[in-house]
């Protein structure tokens, strides 16, 4: 780590502190002042090393290829695409999903939770939708839990040697189901229930959002598959780059990958 | 009828789609009486289930401002805005790439 990075990673720590203890409102599914002070404070506090290895581990992916930028650009944009979607689930209510997979699978974890702020802050301040009090709590259950799990999934796939295509989809859909479960334990922790304390709280908020969000994180895996395949088909060198796709050739450097874009993945036409 | 050659990727694309869309219109027609109101509102009866009475302690930013809600149609096109962002950049760069895979055929430069 640079001298100058050692700064920007306390500059970044002072100024997450500061924004998790300024009543600023924020994210995923936790309404604007529906958690305790001391808990905002807590997740957001918990969040901001993963935020500052986010935004160091982007640096250095744009660092090593401007290129990279674009790959980043479109994971981003694929959350914000998949968040906004309300969609209607058998219970009667309607939610919307993450899309963090695809940054998790694409550039880890701690990337993704670089973007998936952005979103959070999008809708807590224009939309009102999740809170800026509630943006560290929301930030750890959509930015850093599920992405973590969708990338552990990912991984551990890739090593069980299972397709690619089933690895995406069960990454993508079991790291937005396991975001809505963060959620309902974030709300029992904080409102634990006189009967049961904080289990039986959590067994309440998870009927809540399970039966919502299950076909839902379906649907989510099957949007992510749809475009690693778009990805895979037309992005080859791209993915090569950052290390999702192998080198065409053992012992091929990343550049003369590069070259080399058209094959592969071509069943495009 | 000329017959379209699909690949099995456009296959599978478009099976996954219509899949998707499937899941999603099942519950309109299968819960014809239900509101599908949001599930956040749904946590927050919940809250006050287990609690009682519950006063948020902040009010977003946005309704200080605005001095209440956000109207619904307002709300929604604040959402289309949202996903016509993130479809713009990944329709452009997909864009970018679809033409750079026509022109980098038959070369081997990017």
């Amino acid at each position: 780590m640079t001298k100058k990075e050692k700064i920007l990673l306390k500059a970044s720590a002072a100024f997450a502190v500061l924004f998790a203890a300024a009543p600023v409102a924020n994210a995923m599914h936790i309404m604007e002042g529906y958690l305790p002070a001391g808990y905002c404070i807590a997740w957001g506090v918990v969040c901001l090393p993963f935020l500052v290895a986010g935004f160091l581990s982007l640096k250095k992916k744009i660092k090593e290829n401007r290129r990279n930028m674009t790959l980043i650009a479109m994971a981003g944009a694929f959350i914000f695409v998949i968040s906004s979607l309300k969609i209607p689930a058998p219970t009667g209510s309607c939610s919307h999903m993450t899309g963090t997979g695809l940054g998790a699978i694409l550039f880890g974890p701690a990337a993704v939770s670089i973007l998936g702020i952005i979103v959070l802050l999008f809708q807590a301040i224009l939309l009102a939708h999740g809170g800026l009090t509630t943006l560290g709590a929301n930030t750890f259950s959509m930015a850093v839990a599920g992405p973590l799990v969708s990338f552990g999934i990912y991984k551990l796939c890739g090593k069980l040697k299972v397709n690619r295509k089933v690895s995406v989809f069960l990454a993508a859909c079991l790291g937005d189901l396991f975001t809505y479960c963060v959620t309902s334990i974030q709300l029992a922790l904080a409102n634990p229930s006189e009967a049961g304390g904080v289990g039986a709280s959590a067994v309440k908020f998870l009927g809540v959002f399970a039966p919502t969000q299950l076909p839902l994180a379906v649907i989510e895996g099957i949007l992510t598959v749809v475009i690693v395949i778009g990805l895979e088909t037309y992005a080859g060198p791209e993915l090569r780059r950052i290390g999702f796709l192998p080198e065409r050739s053992a012992g091929a450097s990343a550049d003369i990958a590069e070259g080399h874009g058209t094959e592969k993945g071509g069943a495009g036409k | 009828m000329k017959k379209i050659h699909m690949s099995k990727n456009t296959k599978t694309v478009i099976i996954l789609l219509v899949l998707a869309v499937v899941i999603a219109v099942i519950p309109l027609v299968l819960n014809r009486d239900a509101e599908f109101g949001g599930s956040d509102d749904a946590g927050s009866v919940m809250i006050e289930e287990i609690r009682g009475e519950y006063t948020p302690w902040f009010t977003p930013v946005l309704e200080t401002a605005l001095g209440g809600e956000l109207p619904g149609e307002v709300e929604s096109l604040i959402f289309c805005v949202q996903t016509g962002i993130g479809v713009g950049v990944i329709a452009f760069f997909m864009g970018r790439f679809v033409e750079r895979r026509k022109w980098m055929k038959g070369t081997d430069q990017e």
